[in-house]
């Protein structure tokens, strides 16, 4: 081809190329800086030093799988409350948040933004405030405590707080609008004909909501229970203010040992370990969810 | 089964049926009866009320007053999925997250009927899609799903079918496809439908009985051709085709017309085809009807002279005028290319002449421009 003729054809095409590229950058330069290279770092310090036999004195590094599975080994408790107190912290915030989220959607009519923001309004003050009011909520002079000693169901001996029925309610309350709003996003988004379809179809309101809403607001489930788990799971701030020492999970764990007892490597290694089998369990989720099936 | 979706069959009855939205009455006191295996349309422009009671029907609103029946059977307080009704949505509202041949199958399913793939494979043979059982609504096109949506609904074989402006989406030439497909599914099946439209043609090209609804109320009801040749209002006569409609006063009746006065100017109406209280008439004919001639021709039966052609506009197979009459009136006129004589000219003065039969004349009091500017459907 005679290049005179291609040049001034060619040029824009080029720049038509380059133009996603250039608009990935900042977003790009920022993952870089401050994930990349943070995950990098993390990496090469999970092996310092050998974890399992530590001697000072030759100042041996560690191999990659012998850390991870002395720290996975040494820390299985609070390994596992971390998921177990996510999970069930997920399956309440999908009970509370789904029937909020069907009325905000359906039946909330002018209301609706009014909801919407009510929903998101605890962001507007600090998630520690708000946990340490849990504290007072779930307190002995609180009304949970009260309700509970007129119903006999405690006596003033007891106590609500400090346990680990008090850190899967925090972790429930404080990740609520992770949940509510995916949620609220996928059943706004069902045609209300559908709905009047499936009733005209010969479906009663239980079984056009087993049938038509439930699996068309699927992929908001997912995506809600997803944002609740990983954060939930990855929490410290709840177990510590609400829980008591027999509940730790792991980020209190990993924060103590990067803040307080200094040992880094085993921070380090800890926090992989921990990314590792989020991943893990999201990829399996996603894959049993099958959210392609759904749109 | 004893619900009343497979035993209740029957005429439709309608009998006083309301239904106000607070100060707002969407239905006025409506009786109907809807024969048993016609197609029913109910015609009116945006805000006349014909969805709400579509809907109403369908049991997706609750009559303030009145009664519905099916056949013997009271639906009016029925749950909706309790009724020998279905319906073909607007913009269809097929399931997303099913596939074509589980969408067919869902009312079957959920009635628990055994021979449910048989049944599928038939209706969308009927509606000769076989081959997109497999695929998802989104992947059909406009025509196809509106196709699905109807053979969804009447694979239940329902008493009734509903369709809400089942073609409103569809371009226009799918439309009247669409349009003799759904009078020949109607005929094939034999169920009742009720059709629920703004479009006048739409209208008159499938239903056998259209009642044209205005504020609530039914103007009339008849055939295609009775609503057409014989209006009874003014709103009815603009909003089916277009109709001239002139003021004038009876002031003769000779047999079987009347005489009419038009601004000085006597033409004939025949008495049967004269809705009209008193003596003050809104004479009405259609544009299609009148002959147009230079003004020195000479022509039997109903004539008004001292027109001049104030706008032409040719479209090949007809013609079409407005003719300025001496007392300001623009009259209407379409004229046949069926004579190879060369249009007339805008300004030429020009008489107009028709059979006295074509005629017909309304109630004087009524506003006659009724039904011209109606608003095109809001959706």
């Amino acid at each position: 081809m005679n290049a005179t003729v291609a040049s001034p054809v060619k040029k824009p095409r080029s720049r038509k190329i380059a133009m996603p590229y250039l608009l990935l950058l900042p977003g790009m330069l920022w993952l870089i800086t401050f994930f990349l290279i943070p995950i990098l770092t993390l990496v090469k310090t999970s092996v310092n030093m050998d974890l399992a036999n530590y001697d000072p004195t030759t100042g041996a590094t560690g191999s990659f799988w012998g850390n991870f599975w002395y720290a996975f080994r040494t820390h299985e408790a609070p390994f596992a409350r971390s998921f177990i107190y996510a999970l069930a912290a997920t399956l309440i915030a999908l009970c509370i948040a789904y029937p909020l989220a069907y009325g905000i959607a359906f039946k909330a009519g002018r209301w609706k933004n009014v909801l919407l923001v009510l929903v998101v309004a605890p962001f507007f003050t600090s998630f520690i405030l708000r946990t340490i009011a849990w504290k007072q909520i779930l307190g002995q002079q609180g009304p949970v405590f009260r309700l509970l000693l007129d119903l006999h169901l405690v006596t003033y001996q007891s106590h609500i707080t400090a346990s680990a029925g008090a850190v899967i309610a925090g972790l429930s309350y404080n990740f609520l609008p992770f949940m509510t709003l995916p949620l609220y996003s996928s059943l706004e988004r069902i045609d209300p004909r559908t709905l009047e379809a499936s009733g005209d179809l010969y479906a009663n309101a239980f079984t056009t909501f087993r049938k038509v809403t439930l699996p068309l607001s699927l992929p908001g489930v997912v995506a809600g229970t997803l944002l609740t788990f990983i954060p939930a799971a990855g929490d410290y701030v709840n177990a510590e203010i609400l829980g008591n020492p027999s509940t730790t999970m792991i980020g209190n764990v990993i924060n103590a040992q990067f803040l307080r007892t200094s040992n880094y490597t085993l921070a380090a290694a800890l926090s992989f370990v921990f990314m590792v089998i989020i991943i893990a369990i999201v990829l399996f989720y996603i894959s049993r969810a099958g959210t392609e099936e759904l749109v | 089964m004893a619900d009343a979706s497979t035993s209740a069959k029957g005429d439709l009855k309608l009998a006083n049926v309301t239904k106000s939205f607070g100060e707002f009455t969407a239905v006025d006191d409506l009786s109907l009866v809807i024969p048993e295996g016609s197609f029913f349309a109910l015609l009116g422009p945006s805000g006349c009320g014909k969805t709400t009671t579509l809907r109403m029907i369908a049991g997706l609103e609750v009559p303030t007053a009145g009664t519905i029946h099916v056949g013997n059977t009271d639906i009016t307080d029925m749950r909706p999925y309790k009724r020998p009704v279905n319906t073909v949505f607007q913009n269809y509202a097929l399931f997303p997250h099913l596939s074509i041949f589980e969408n067919v199958a869902f009312g079957l399913r959920r009635r628990g009927i055994k021979d449910v793939k048989e049944q599928v494979d038939k209706v969308l043979n009927l509606v000769e899609l076989p081959h997109l059982a497999e695929r998802k609504p989104t992947q059909l096109s406009g025509g196809q799903q509106q196709r699905i949506a109807v053979a969804r609904a009447i694979v239940n074989r329902p008493a009734l079918l509903l369709l809400d402006e089942p073609l409103g989406a569809l371009d226009l030439k799918l439309r009247r496809q669409m349009q003799i497909e759904l009078k020949w599914i109607q005929t094939e099946v034999g169920l009742t439908f009720v059709h629920v439209t703004h479009d006048q043609e739409e209208a008159m090209t499938m239903a056998d009985t259209i009642a044209v609804m205005n504020e609530g109320r039914i103007e009339q009801m008849g055939s295609p051709a009775d609503l057409y040749d014989n209006p009874k209002t003014a709103f009815v006569a603009n909003f089916l085709g277009q109709s001239n409609l002139i003021q004038g006063k009876i002031v003769d009746s000779d047999g079987d017309s009347h005489v009419v006065d038009l601004y000085g100017q006597k033409v004939s109406v025949l008495k049967r085809r004269t809705v009209a209280k008193d003596s003050s008439v809104l004479f009405g004919i259609r544009p299609e009807k009148l002959r147009i001639q230079p003004d020195s021709h000479d022509k039997p039966g109903n004539v008004l002279t001292g027109g001049k052609i104030s706008d032409v506009s040719y479209i090949g197979v007809s013609t079409q005028y407005q003719v300025e009459m001496p007392w300001g009136q623009e009259i209407m006129v379409f004229e046949q290319n069926d004579d190879g004589v060369p249009p007339l000219d805008k300004g030429d003065e020009v008489r107009l002449s028709w059979e006295p039969i074509f005629s017909f004349a309304l109630d004087g009091n009524e506003d006659a421009t009724a039904g011209v500017d109606v608003e095109p459907e809001a959706e």
